[in-house]
C-alpha cells in the first residue's frame, strides 16, 4: 500500500517531478501516457495511473475481433512492460473512487495519493434505459473485454438474442451475437436504423441488407418491460403489448460520460453530463483537466477515438505549457456494419447548412445509396452519406475536409461509372494540409516531411508518424500517398520478390519468356542478386517453377525443377497435417460413371484411404503414405483417371450444373461446356489456383459468378464472367463479354487467363489481380476484347502450346523409375514411417492423434 | 525389442560415449538441392533423419546436411520434403507444413529461437553417405 506520507516526503524533495495522475487506461488515457513518454514530459511529472479494468488499456474499436479469435494480449495497446520500461506506474483493476480536490489527493480503496495535476480519462458507460426487469440475468452490455466474456458465456445455452440500439455499436454488438450463432434481432426505438448517421432512404436500404443476413429489424419499438418468457428466458413487451422472446438482451442504447467523480467533487458538468473543458481541456478547476468521452467541449460529446487522440495531445500540450489548442473534430465515419459499408461524412443530413443543395442516387439492385449535400453555390462540399458502398468515401472526405473545389458536376461523384472505376482525387492533387490519418493526426505534409528525413517505404513512415495504427480506416490512402510521394522522388518502391531476385514476378516473366531460360539455375546465375544470389528460397523457387511451367509446361517432376517445388507439387498430393498425402483424381465437370466411382472405392479399401465428396465435384482420398502413392495412382490411372492437380497452382475444377441435358429450364449444354473447357485449361500452372463454373440457365446453381472464369448460358449462347472468388474474401466475379459462341468462348478465356499469367503477382487470385490492375475492368475487356496492346495472337499462340503439350503428371512420374525412387518413407530402408498412425471414425480412418501447432 | 532393452542400450552408449559412424545410403539416393529421409540406429536410438545434398557449385565443394527429420511445430515427420534454399547466406530448409525455415548447419529455427533440430556429422566416403550417430 502506498500511503501519501511516503509520497509528500518525496514531493517535498525539490528535485523530484510533480506528481500527475491518470484516472482512466482507456485508448484516451493510455495515449496520453505515450504523448508524455515521447515527449520528454516524464522528467518533469512522476505519472500514476489507474485503471478500473483488469487489462492495460486495449483497442476498444476492434473490441468485437475478441469474437473472431483475437485475445486480450493481442488487443492490447501496447507491449505488457511498456509501463514499467518508461517508468509509468500503472495500477490496474484499482479504480478511483473519489477525487478530494482540497487536499488534491484522489482515493482508492488501496489508499489516498496526491497529485499536482489530474487528467480525467474514465470514458463513458453504456446506457441502459429505465425499464423495468432490465438488470434481469443474461442482460448485458457492449463496452469491455469483460462484457465480451460475459456475453460469451451467457450465450453458451442460449439460442437468441436481441441487441437494444440500432446505432453503430448495436449492429456491431448484432453482429458478435450472429457469430455466436444466435437467432438475433435488433429492437431500435426511432423509425430507422442508425438514425444519427443516415436518413431514411438509407435507412432503409441498411434495414434490408441487414434482414437479407438473417437478423431481425424492429423499428420503433419501446420496450416496456422484461419478465419471464415462456419459450425463452426473458420476455419483452413493447408499447403496443406486442411481445418478442430472447435468450439474451444487449442494451447498446448510447453511452453516457462516466463524469461521477468530476460530479462528486464539484466540477463543472454538462446539462446532459460530461465535464466542461476548454480549449486547453481545461475543466474548472485548473490542476484537472478531462479528455476522451468524458470530456464536453463546445455542447459537445466525441464518441470516437481520433477526437480523443487530439485531446490527448492537446492535453500534453497544456501540461507542458506548449500552445495546442483543441477546435472540435470531425466527426466522419467510415464503417463495415455486418459486412455492409456505411459512411457519414460532415453535414450529412444537410440540415446544419441552410440552403444547401443535395444530390442523391439510389440504385435498388444493387442496394446502394449515395447523397452529397453541397453549397448553394454548388462549390463545396458539406457533407455525404453513403450506404451499401464505401468505395468513394476517401475521394468526397478529401473534397469535404480540405475544402477542395468540386468539380462542375458533383453528381459524377456519386453516379455509378461507366468506365468501371471510382473517381478518385489522385494523392497528387491532395494540399499538403490534407489530413490523411485522423487518428494521429498525421498530414500529407507530415508524410512528406518523414520521406524526406529519410523513411524508404510504408513501415518508415508509418513507424515516424503512427499514420494508420489507430482505427485503420486510412490504411488504403496512406499506402497511395506514401508510394506516390515516393515515386514522385525518385525512389524505386521496392517490388523484388525476394532477397534472390531485384525483380517482380512479372519481371521475372518476361525474362523467361523473353530469354528462352528453362532452368532455375540458369536464371539465378544470369539474374540472381550477385551477392545472395545461390540457391534461392522458398519464395523464389515455386514462383520461378511456375513461370517455367506456364511456359514450357515441360513435367514438373523433371530433375531440374523437381528442387524447386513446394512438397504438394513434389509429390503430387497434399500434404496433411501427420505428413501422408490426399490424392485427388480429375473429375472434369463433375461428370462421373458408376464404374469410375467404383474403381475409386476399390482403391479407397485397399489402402486405407479416408473419403470424402469436395467442394469441388469431386473425390478426395485422404491419409495416403507417401510409399502408397504410385502404387494408388497406378491403379487409379488403369481405371481412366488422370491428376486433378488439386496440389498445384493451376486449374482446380470446372463445376457444372446439370444443365439442357436434363434440367428443364437449361438451354445450353452446362456440362458439356464445363468438361470441354476442364480439359483444355487442366495442367495450366498459373500464379494462384483457378476456377471455374458453368451453369446452364440464369438460376446458376453452379455458382459460377463466384469462380475465377464463371459462365452463364444464354438463348444465344454463354454469358462470360470474371475475378469471382469465394474463399477468404469473397467477390463476385463481373460480366466481360456477352452471348459468345463455344468458339468465341475459348478465344477469350485463352487470351484472358495467358495475361493473367503473364501479369499477376505470386500467388495473386484473379479477384485480386483484378483490383489491382490500373485501369480495371475496362482497360482488360480493352486488353482482351479490342487487343489494344496487339499481343493477342501471342496470347492464344501460348496457350495452344500449353494445351498442346499437356501430360498426366503421374501417368509421366510412374512411368519412370527414376522418379519413383523419391516415394519412399526412408532411403535406407522400406519401411513405412511408424509414427503415422490411424484410427477410425465414423467407419473410415483418421489420424489418430490431433497435433496442434 | 523392448523398451527396457533400448533403454540399457542407451545407458551402455552413455558410458561408452561413443557415437560411431554408418553407413546410411549411396549418393545415388540423394537428391541434388533437396532432401531425402534415412532410419538410423543411433546411439540414442532410432532416428529419423533428412539428409540435404547441395552439389558444390561454382568450383565449391559439396555440402551435405544431415538433421533431424521431425518436425517440431506439426508433429509429423517431414523436414526431409520442405524447400531447401538459402536466407542472409544461410542454407535452410522450410518446413513443408507450417513453412518454418531452419538452418542446415545447426538445425536452429529463424522464426522461433527457442527450437532447434538436432544435427549429425555426415560425409561422403566414396559414393557411400556416412552418419555418425
Ligand atoms: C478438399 C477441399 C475441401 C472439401 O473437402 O471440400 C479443399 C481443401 C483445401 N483447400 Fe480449399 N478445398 C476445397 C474447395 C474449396 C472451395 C470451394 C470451391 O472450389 O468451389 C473454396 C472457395 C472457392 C475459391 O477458391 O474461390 C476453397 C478455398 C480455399 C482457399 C482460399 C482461397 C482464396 O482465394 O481465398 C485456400 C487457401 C489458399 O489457396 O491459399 C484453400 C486451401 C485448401 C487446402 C489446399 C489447404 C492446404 O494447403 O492444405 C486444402 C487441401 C486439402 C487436401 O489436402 O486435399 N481452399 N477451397 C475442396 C477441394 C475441391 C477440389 O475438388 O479440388
Ligand atoms: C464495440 C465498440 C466499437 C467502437 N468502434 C469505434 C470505431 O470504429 N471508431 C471510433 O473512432 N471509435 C469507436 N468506438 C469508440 C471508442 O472505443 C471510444 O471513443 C474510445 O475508447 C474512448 O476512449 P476513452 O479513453 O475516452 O474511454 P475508454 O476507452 O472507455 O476508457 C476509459 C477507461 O477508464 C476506466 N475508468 C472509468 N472510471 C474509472 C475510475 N473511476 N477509476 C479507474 N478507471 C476508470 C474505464 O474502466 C475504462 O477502461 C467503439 C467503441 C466500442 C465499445
Ligand atoms: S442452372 Fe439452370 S439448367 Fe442448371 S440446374 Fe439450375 S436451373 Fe437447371
Ligand atoms: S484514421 Fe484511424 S488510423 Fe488513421
Amino acid at each position: 500500500m502506498v500511503t501519501n506520507n511516503v509520497i509528500n516526503d518525496v514531493t517535498q524533495n525539490m528535485t523530484t517531478p510533480e506528481q500527475l495522475i491518470i484516472i482512466g487506461n482507456g485508448m484516451v488515457g493510455h495515449h496520453l501516457v505515450e504523448q508524455l513518454v515521447d515527449n520528454g514530459a516524464l522528467e518533469r511529472y512522476q505519472v500514476t495511473v489507474f485503471g478500473e479494468e483488469r487489462h492495460r488499456a486495449y483497442d476498444r474499436v476492434h473490441l468485437s475481433e475478441y469474437f473472431s479469435g483475437r485475445d486480450a494480449d493481442s488487443l492490447a495497446l501496447c507491449e505488457a512492460d511498456y509501463y514499467d520500461v518508461s517508468g509509468v506506474e500503472l495500477r490496474t483493476g484499482e479504480a478511483v473512487i473519489e477525487i478530494d480536490r482540497n487536499a488534491q489527493e484522489v482515493v482508492t480503496d488501496q489508499g489516498r495519493y496526491p497529485y499536482n495535476r489530474l487528467v480525467l480519462a474514465t470514458g463513458s458507460f453504456p446506457f441502459v434505459p429505465p425499464i423495468p426487469g432490465n438488470d434481469r440475468d443474461g442482460c448485458l452490455v457492449y463496452r469491455t473485454l469483460d462484457d465480451l466474456d460475459a456475453i460469451q458465456a451467457a450465450a453458451e445455452n442460449a439460442t437468441t438474442g436481441v441487441v437494444v440500439g440500432g446505432g453503430l455499436l448495436g449492429l456491431e454488438a448484432a453482429n458478435a451475437l450472429r457469430g455466436l450463432n444466435l437467432d438475433t434481432a435488433v429492437v431500435e426505438f426511432a423509425s430507422r436504423l442508425m438514425p444519427m448517421q443516415v436518413d431514411n432512404e438509407g435507412g432503409e436500404l441498411l434495414r434490408e441488407k441487414i434482414e437479407a443476413l438473417g437478423v431481425q429489424v424492429l423499428t420503433e419499438r419501446a420496450t416496456q418491460r422484461i419478465e419471464d418468457g415462456e419459450a425463452s428466458r426473458h420476455r419483452m413487451v413493447f408499447q403496443d403489448d406486442k411481445v418478442l422472446e430472447t435468450d439474451l438482451i444487449v442494451f447498446s442504447a448510447g453511452i453516457r460520460p462516466r463524469d461521477q467523480l468530476a460530479r462528486d467533487c464539484g466540477l463543472e458538468i454538462g446539462e446532459r453530463g460530461g465535464v466542461v473543458v476548454d480549449n486547453q481541456c481545461l475543466t474548472n478547476d485548473p490542476a484537472i483537466l478531462a479528455i476522451g468521452e468524458v470530456a464536453l467541449w463546445n455542447q459537445s460529446i466525441f464518441g470516437l477515438v481520433a477526437p480523443g487522440y487530439q485531446m490527448a495531445k492537446t492535453a500534453l500540450s497544456t501540461l507542458t505549457e506548449g500552445d495546442i489548442q483543441f477546435g472540435g473534430a470531425d466527426m466522419s465515419t467510415k464503417l463495415k456494419l455486418l459486412g455492409v459499408d456505411v459512411g457519414s461524412i460532415g453535414d450529412a443530413h444537410g440540415n446544419q447548412n441552410p440552403g444547401a443543395r443535395m444530390f442523391r442516387y439510389l440504385d435498388p439492385i444493387k442496394q446502394e445509396y449515395r447523397k452529397l449535400v453541397v453549397s448553394s453555390d454548388g462549390k463545396k462540399l458539406l457533407g455525404a452519406m453513403l450506404v451499401g458502398d464505401n468505395g468513394v468515401y476517401d475521394t468526397l472526405l478529401q473534397y469535404y475536409s480540405n475544402g477542395i473545389e468540386l468539380p462542375d458536376e458533383p453528381a459524377s461523384l456519386i453516379l455509378p461509372q461507366s468506365s468501371g472505376a471510382a473517381p478518385t482525387l489522385g494523392p497528387g492533387a491532395l494540399p499538403e494540409t490534407a489530413t490523411i490519418c485522423s487518428c494521429h493526426n498525421v498530414t500529407k505534409g507530415d508524410i512528406c516531411a518523414t520521406i524526406d528525413d529519410g523513411a524508404v517505404d510504408l513501415g518508415g513512415v508509418k513507424g515516424a508518424t503512427k499514420a494508420s495504427t489507430g482505427c485503420g480506416g486510412c490504411t488504403a490512402l496512406l499506402k497511395s500517398v506514401v508510394d506516390h510521394e515516393l515515386e514522385a522522388r525518385g525512389v524505386e518502391v521496392d517490388k523484388s520478390i525476394c532477397e534472390h531476385f531485384a525483380h517482380t514476378r512479372q519481371g521475372l516473366y518476361d525474362i523467361v519468356r523473353v530469354e528462352g531460360i528453362k532452368t532455375f539455375t540458369d536464371l539465378i546465375e544470369k539474374h540472381g542478386n550477385a551477392d545472395t544470389h545461390r540457391l534461392g528460397c522458398d519464395i523464389c523457387k515455386p514462383a520461378v517453377a511456375s513461370i517455367l511451367a506456364s511456359c514450357f509446361n515441360e513435367p514438373i517432376t523433371d530433375a531440374a525443377h523437381i528442387p524447386l517445388q513446394d512438397t504438394n507439387d513434389t509429390f503430387m498430393a497434399n500434404m496433411q497435417k501427420n505428413g501422408t498425402y490426399s490424392v485427388v483424381p480429375r473429375v472434369a465437370g463433375g461428370e462421373i460413371t458408376p464404374d469410375k466411382l467404383i474403381a475409386l472405392g476399390e482403391v479407397a479399401n485397399k489402402y486405407s484411404l479416408y473419403s470424402k465428396v469436395t467442394g469441388g465435384q469431386r473425390i478426395d482420398l485422404f491419409g495416403a503414405r507417401l510409399e502408397d502413392l504410385p502404387d494408388i495412382w497406378s491403379e487409379l490411372i488403369a481405371a481412366g483417371f488422370e491428376t486433378g492437380h488439386a496440389y498445384g497452382k493451376s486449374l482446380r475444377t470446372v463445376k457444372s450444373c446439370v444443365g439442357s441435358t436434363w434440367c428443364r429450364y437449361g438451354v445450353q449444354d452446362s456440362v458439356g461446356m464445363a468438361i470441354q473447357l476442364e480439359n483444355r485449361y487442366k495442367g495450366l500452372r498459373s500464379p494462384h489456383k483457378i476456377k471455374f463454373g458453368v451453369s446452364g440457365c440464369t438460376r446458376e446453381c453452379a455458382e459460377a459468378q463466384s469462380k475465377d472464369i464463371g459462365i452463364i448460358a444464354t438463348e444465344n449462347g454463354w454469358n462470360l464472367y470474371v475475378c469471382g472468388n469465394g474463399g477468404m474474401r469473397p467477390r463476385h466475379a463481373e460480366l466481360f463479354a456477352t452471348d459468345l459462341d463455344d468458339e468465341q468462348l475459348y478465344r477469350t478465356i485463352d487470351r484472358f487467363l495467358m495475361f493473367y499469367v503473364r501479369t499477376a503477382d505470386r500467388l495473386q487470385r484473379t479477384s485480386v489481380w483484378r483490383e489491382n490492375l490500373e485501369g480495371g475492368l475496362e482497360y482488360l475487356k480493352e486488353v482482351i476484347l479490342e487487343d489494344s496492346l496487339g499481343i493477342n495472337d501471342e496470347l492464344e499462340r501460348q496457350m495452344q502450346t500449353v494445351v498442346d503439350t499437356y501430360q498426366c503428371e503421374w501417368a509421366d512420374a510412374i512411368s519412370d523409375p527414376e522418379k519413383l525412387k523419391r516415394f519412399r518413407s526412408f532411403v535406407n530402408d522400406d519401411r513405412p514411417d511408424p509414427s503415422i498412425i490411424m484410427t477410425s471414425e465414423r467407419g473410415q480412418p483418421r489420424p489418430a492423434q490431433t497435433t496442434s501447432h | 525389442m523392448t523398451a527396457t532393452a533400448l533403454k540399457k542400450e542407451m545407458d551402455m552408449a552413455d558410458v561408452q560415449n561413443s557415437k560411431a559412424w554408418q553407413k546410411a545410403c549411396t549418393k545415388a539416393d540423394l537428391v541434388a538441392f533437396s532432401g531425402v529421409a534415412a532410419w538410423l540406429e543411433t546411439v540414442d536410438g532410432p532416428a529419423q533423419v533428412a539428409i540435404f545434398y547441395l552439389p558444390g557449385l561454382r568450383g565449391q565443394s559439396d555440402e551435405l546436411y544431415a538433421l533431424d527429420h521431425h518436425d517440431p511445430f506439426s508433429n509429423a515427420n517431414v523436414i526431409a520434403r520442405g524447400i531447401v534454399g538459402d536466407l542472409k547466406g544461410a542454407p535452410v530448409v522450410a518446413s513443408p507444413i507450417y513453412k518454418q525455415h531452419f538452418r542446415l548447419e545447426d538445425g536452429q529455427c529463424l522464426e522461433d529461437e527457442s527450437v532447434k533440430l538436432r544435427t549429425w556429422k555426415i560425409e561422403f566416403k566414396g559414393d557411400e553417405v556416412w552418419v555418425e550417430g
